[in-house]
């Protein structure tokens, strides 16, 4: 048998290495299947379902009160905005209006998990970059709204907190001095996040006119959130489409015109500024009345389709319920902004360093178990 | 000229930038009081739960060893995953008419996934979340539990 010679000088060959499915930049399982010359990223191939759970699947045999619980593992650092997309499609189907005093409370929450989740992004993009001071200083501060969560919801993370018609039950009586105290808290501490990360010079030549998107590009993709945002495409759903309360604050759409890295990370950092303003211009006037609207024991929805999305802390979540009548949806699609934003990585990446192909991941702020539900 | 100006400036800005990061952290090592850090298995006597937090699902019994479930099995229905089993038996009362009870009222801890369904729909409010939250066990079959107490009763005046 002739054995054929190994070649020598390899480096006009490809080298094809995996990322992940542990890897602690990916946050998660994801298998990101890298061909690299050199230390040139040439094509990035994202490899899916290592935490598929079928999600989908599984709401079809729950009822509507039921699902709720499962939107909360989707992304799980948006939990309270995934169980409220769930609520106001049931609530859009069964035409029922839901107290003032539940409107309100859901936009603090919401705006109070955009925060955390930020918080954590911040935390995690700067360990990715190697500054690992960012992680404790950011879970320092998440902490203080996970306590928020675990007074009035009864879990930090796992919230569970919405039901259809309204709230699981009343925010607790001492929810309002907290909120205000990690308010004035927080504007005083947020000047560190800046000093350490963002003017840091090393951070920004990392991360400069790194993974641009244009804004065509943007809308192509479907990106949507910060992501797109960075990029100049006016997407906020909370501006666009107003849901709860967001039709009686005023607040900024943060957008830029770069679409790198770093105007990724700056978006989430404004975003999380303009989240305390509209928490401040809601939490002195919760209206009294009652926690949840007069709901049946069994739900269950007039025959046909539903849809409603609202934005989490990284984008658009849309919710497609189709009802055939029963107390079960006959079939629940979600579209999770994930997913979609994952998508051009490749494209970001092609040409970059492998180090940078971290540096444009960790900005996408991923949730793993959102992308394969 | 220009270019030797800028290349000063970088470094100047390079320095600065690192000096105030830098800052930040110097500025938390010499003030003791903000340190956050709980000496957690050492502060197990005084270390306060939330009353609302959801550590596990337990059925509340007064002293005189009396609960207030009925079993109805709504929690079982309302349970996403089966965490719940209600077995039933039926007792004679002192009319002479058959009684639904429960004989045990089983909770999987492993399985339960905190959405609070069973507490919140509970029509007799006998079901409630205690703040354990040190669930680890050697043994998967401790996760098993009975929620009623042997030899316990129906609290009086619950239907």
């Amino acid at each position: 048998m002739e054995v054929k010679e190994k070649k020598v000088g390899l480096e006009n060959e490809e080298y094809i290495i995996n990322m992940g499915p542990q890897h602690p930049s990916t946050h998660g399982v994801l298998r990101l299947v890298v061909a690299l010359k050199g230390e040139i990223v040439q094509r990035v191939e994202p490899h899916l379902g290592y935490i598929h759970r079928g999600i989908e699947k599984m709401c079809e045999n729950l009822t509507y009160q039921q699902i709720i619980h499962l939107t909360d593992r989707m992304d799980y650092l948006s939990a309270h905005i995934n169980n409220e997309a769930v609520c106001l499609t049931v609530e859009k189907a069964l035409e029922i209006e839901v107290p003032e005093r539940v409107k309100y409370i859901r936009t603090i929450m919401s705006e109070l998990t955009r925060i955390q989740s930020h918080q954590l992004f911040w935390a995690t993009f700067g360990m990715d970059l190697g500054g690992l001071t960012c992680f404790f200083y950011g879970l320092r501060d998440r902490e203080k709204v996970l306590d928020i969560f675990e007074e009035s919801c009864g879990g930090r993370m796992i919230v569970s907190y919405n039901t259809p018609g309204g709230l699981m039950n009343d925010i607790h009586p001492n929810f309002q001095n907290r909120v205000k105290e990690f308010l004035k808290y927080f504007r005083g501490v947020i000047h560190e996040y800046d000093d350490l990360l963002t003017g840091n010079v090393i951070f920004q030549e990392r991360s400069k006119g790194m993974g641009v998107m244009t804004k065509e590009e943007a809308i192509a993709w479907g990106l949507t959130g910060p992501t797109g945002r960075a990029s100049g495409f006016s997407c906020d759903i909370r501006k666009h489409y107003p849901y709860s309360a967001y039709d009686r604050v005023t607040f900024r759409e943060i957008l830029f015109d770069e679409g790198d890295v770093f105007h990724r990370y700056l978006a989430r950092m404004e975003e999380m500024r303009e989240s305390m303003n509209i928490i401040d211009q809601l939490i002195d006037n919760i209206p009294e009345g009652p926690y949840t609207a007069k709901m049946k024991p069994v739900i269950k929805l007039p025959e046909g389709e539903y849809f409603q999305s609202v934005e989490t802390a990284r984008g658009e979540l849309g919710v497609y319920i189709v009802s055939d009548g029963n107390k079960n949806p006959f079939r629940v699609k979600f579209r999770s902004p994930n997913f979609v934003n994952l998508a051009p990585l490749n494209l970001m990446a092609r040409g970059s360093k492998i180090a940078d192909l971290v540096a444009i991941g960790g900005s996408l702020d991923l949730i793993i178990p959102d992308i394969d539900r | 000229m220009k270019s030797v100006i800028e290349y000063f400036k970088g470094i100047y800005n390079g320095i600065k930038s690192l000096l105030v990061g830098m800052s930040v952290t110097g500025g938390y090592f010499i003030k003791p009081g903000t340190t956050l850090t709980q000496q957690y298995p050492d502060n197990r006597d005084t270390l306060v739960m939330f009353e609302r937090f959801k550590g596990e699902v337990v059925m509340p019994h007064n002293e005189k060893n009396e609960h207030k479930c009925t079993g109805c099995g709504i929690c079982e229905i309302n349970c996403p995953n089966g965490s719940i089993e209600v077995i039933p038996t039926t007792e004679v009362t002192e009319e002479g008419k058959k009684k639904r009870i429960i004989d045990k009222h089983i909770y999987h801890l492993g399985m339960c996934t905190f959405c609070g369904l069973c507490v919140k729909t509970c029509p007799s409010q006998a079901l409630a979340f205690s703040q354990e939250f040190e669930h680890a066990v050697f043994d998967r079959k401790k996760l098993t539990k009975v929620l009623n107490q042997p030899g316990s009763k129906l609290m009086k005046g619950v239907e």
